[in-house]
């Protein structure tokens, strides 16, 4: 039995199938609703919180709420602007993100969202932590400088790839991206071609000896912002 | 011990240069100078944090050591890590971008020199009222120079964001090759304009060529001395700014060293480090550090060449020579002179290499045996330019060293602050801002880039503090 649920998004009417979340509802009807730890393909996460909507008034990730007959749905409001504009800043905060060399810059998801979200520095002061760098795999590395726990390469290895090479330890600021293995990268059976390698928003997780290959003006953001490719999905139909 | 009417009078910060640096000077009771030391401020640690980074990022990250010739440290890196890569003999269209965007840098750095920063002492003189004797009085009396200095160094960024993605800090030169070729498109832009940056090279030559031969007299003793000259110059001698073999020769033209290769620096190089800055003293190991010190940058490339291989600009050094009858050149404010012939140069390298169809080749990266060690050298517009790294196993730099062309400028540059010191502050009545000046006019012929940093627009106060030998302030002057 197929059953159309209809909701309101910041007042537009938009209509879903139940089981749905409301950003994939979103996606379909052309609202790009900001995200940095949903990925199409891997279970939904929640814990980035980027995408947070008020949904009947009450703040809900969108990645993860399921949909509903009636709800009023708020997505590209000033209010919820300002909240994620404050995780973003606290993601750069939190880590050691240089977009200046990084490799991963005008493909970064993160640097993506702040270029769109209009934030030149961050408000908030930086911790510096120290990280590790694992670059003991012959082809893949690890800095985890740049990681935000997003939890993509954790989904995607045990989900996708079947391997369960990654996995949280820690607690709190302690929190960190561990492998499944006695020491280090290398000693996992990780491989380039593995989903969990490909998913990683920022240059947390990269194929070594890539580096700049991409010159500026071809990268993916270069020239449009991120999400701009929902949104123009939608204009076309 | 210090006599209590000792008094020191400091510059800082150095103005009309890059980065940050200051001049210190003692003066007994007499007003006779009895020390001047240029002293480097900054500190910049890149050497260490780059330790642990993988080796493709290098040549992006460490040419944020600067804002005016970050492509010097760009290509550097680059070609070093073409060692690490076995890519050192590159594709055509890999080279000759790289050149194009060395070119295109040494002319928008040379033309930001002359214009911006050392044009007004010689358009104004030395002690010339401190309100005209800065950019802003150069585009209030000389507007058509002023322009041109301003579409030159724009002339010369864009070439930099064409081959490098950016005006600055770009991500064109990888490891064994380059990122992307130039368009047909891109080239014709740069052809369109080519003839007029040539003619406006020509007039920016002539205004130096003649200051430098109608204040010959004033300006051949001012802050000069006899030295050694360091360079790369190609195997045949001609010169080359991005690659070649390490050749020096002493003050009369005689051969210390000849076609040393890049890998080889380090047994013809070392470096002295002195207690009272962070920059340290290079020196040619075989003749030690008291007298293995060296310039470098266009006066040395000058003199240390055997011919340049564009007809225009080997013409203007074939005129250069006559003036030393072709004997070295040891007059600090040839540098001027010296730094025009290189801009002539660099502008008639990018009209030659826009009109060669390699550049739009589709061959850009090649890799051969992974070794862990690469050195590689460039002659950056400032000087010669060394860069070393080694590589362990996992890709990571666990070594970098870095000379930078003003580190090999210091002793010489401490040399032309003592000369003008003695010459014409010791023994005067008043120290005034003017005869200050006159030790930064020496100082700025090198064009030092002191932070390898570049630093907004903006207030730039020179202050002369003067004090006795026990710190007390006797008097203090801001301009």
């Amino acid at each position: 039995m197929s059953e159309t649920i209809t909701f309101t998004i910041d007042g537009k009417e938009v209509s879903a199938q139940p089981g749905q979340t409301i950003m994939q509802a979103a996606d379909a009807a052309g609202i790009y609703i900001p995200r940095l730890c949903a990925f199409e393909g891997l279970v939904p996460h929640g814990s980035c919180r980027v995408c947070t909507v008020m949904v009947n008034g009450r703040a809900q990730a969108a990645c993860t709420q399921p949909v509903a007959d009636g709800i009023v749905v708020e997505n590209d409001t000033e209010k919820l602007l300002a909240i994620r504009r404050d995780i973003i800043e606290m993601l750069f905060v939190e880590g050691n993100h240089y977009c200046m060399f990084c490799e991963k810059s005008g493909n970064c998801e993160l640097q993506a969202l702040a270029y769109r979200f209009g934030i030149a520095a961050p408000k908030y002061p930086y911790l510096f932590p120290k990280r590790e760098i694992d670059a003991t795999h012959p082809d893949i590395f690890i800095d985890r400088n740049r990681c935000v726990l997003c939890g993509r390469c954790v989904r995607a290895s045990r989900d996708v790839d079947g391997k369960g090479v990654f996995e949280f330890v820690g607690r709190g600021p302690q929190k960190r991206v561990a492998v499944n293995a006695e020491a280090n990268l290398a000693d996992t059976d990780l491989k380039t071609s593995d989903k969990a390698v490909e998913v990683c928003p920022v240059g947390a997780i990269l194929r070594k000896r890539v580096g700049y290959a991409v010159p500026v003006g071809r990268r993916r953001y270069d020239h449009k912002p991120i999400g701009s490719d929902i949104e123009q999905a939608a204009s076309k139909k | 011990m210090a006599s209590t009417k000792q008094k020191r009078v400091i510059i800082e910060p150095v103005t009309r240069v890059e980065g940050h640096g200051k001049v210190s000077i003692l003066l007994d009771e007499k007003n006779t100078v009895t020390q001047a030391r240029l002293h480097i401020v900054e500190f910049r640690g890149f050497e260490r944090f780059v330790q642990g980074r993988p080796f493709w990022e290098v040549p992006v990250l460490v040419q944020r050591l600067c804002g005016i010739c970050p492509v010097s440290h760009h290509l550097a890196a680059a070609k070093a890590m073409d060692w690490i890569v076995g890519g050192e003999k590159l594709t055509p269209t890999a080279e000759k971008m790289r050149r194009l965007m060395h070119y295109g840098q040494t002319f928008q750095s040379h033309a930001l020199h002359f214009f911006h920063l050392a044009s007004p002492d010689l358009l104004f003189g030395f002690d010339a009222d401190v309100a005209i004797r800065n950019v802003i009085g150069v585009a209030a009396k000389y507007p058509d120079l002023a322009v041109q200095g301003v579409m030159m160094r724009k002339y010369g960024q864009e070439i930099i964001k064409a081959t490098a993605g950016k005006k600055i800090h770009g991500t064109g030169a990888i490891p064994g090759g380059i990122n992307k070729n130039l368009s047909i498109a891109e080239r014709d832009v740069f052809l369109k304009d080519i003839d007029q940056m040539l003619t406006w090279c020509r007039g920016a030559l002539k205004v130096a060529v003649d200051y430098t031969t109608a204040n010959l007299a004033t300006a051949a003793p001012f802050g000069s001395f006899d030295s050694n000259h360091l360079s790369i110059v190609r195997k045949d001698g001609s010169m080359d700014l991005y690659d070649g073999n390490l050749r020096a020769i002493d003050a009369q033209g005689k051969k210390i060293l000849d076609q040393v290769a890049p890998q080889d620096y380090y047994k013809v190089i070392a470096e002295e480090v002195r207690p009272w800055s962070y920059m340290k003293f290079p020196f040619i190991k075989s003749i030690g550090p008291k007298d293995g010190w060296y310039r470098v940058g266009p006066l040395a490339r000058i003199n240390t060449c055997d011919f340049i291989d564009t007809p225009e600009a080997e013409a203007a050094r074939k005129e250069f020579m006559k003036l030393t009858d072709g004997k070295p050149n040891n007059i600090t404010m040839a540098y001027h002179w010296a730094r025009m012939i290189e801009l002539l140069h660099s502008g008639e390298k990018i009209r030659d290499l826009l009109n060669d169809k390699d550049l739009q080749g589709t061959d850009l990266v090649t890799k051969g045996d992974r070794r862990d060690e690469g050195i590689a050298i460039v002659e950056a517009p400032r000087g010669t330019l060394f860069h070393h790294y080694r590589v362990n196993k996992d890709d990571q730099v666990v070594m970098a060293n870095l000379i930078v062309s003003t580190t090999s400028n210091n002793e010489p540059m401490n040399r032309a602050v003592q000369k003008v010191a003695q010459d014409h502050i010791s023994g005067k009545p008043e120290i005034t801002e003017g005869l200050l000046n006159h030790i930064e006019v020496a100082i700025r012929a090198y064009d030092p880039c002191l932070s390898c940093a570049t630093h907004a627009l903006g207030r730039m106060p020179l202050e002369v503090i003067l004090v006795d030998s026990t710190g007390t302030v006797i008097d203090r002057k801001r301009k």
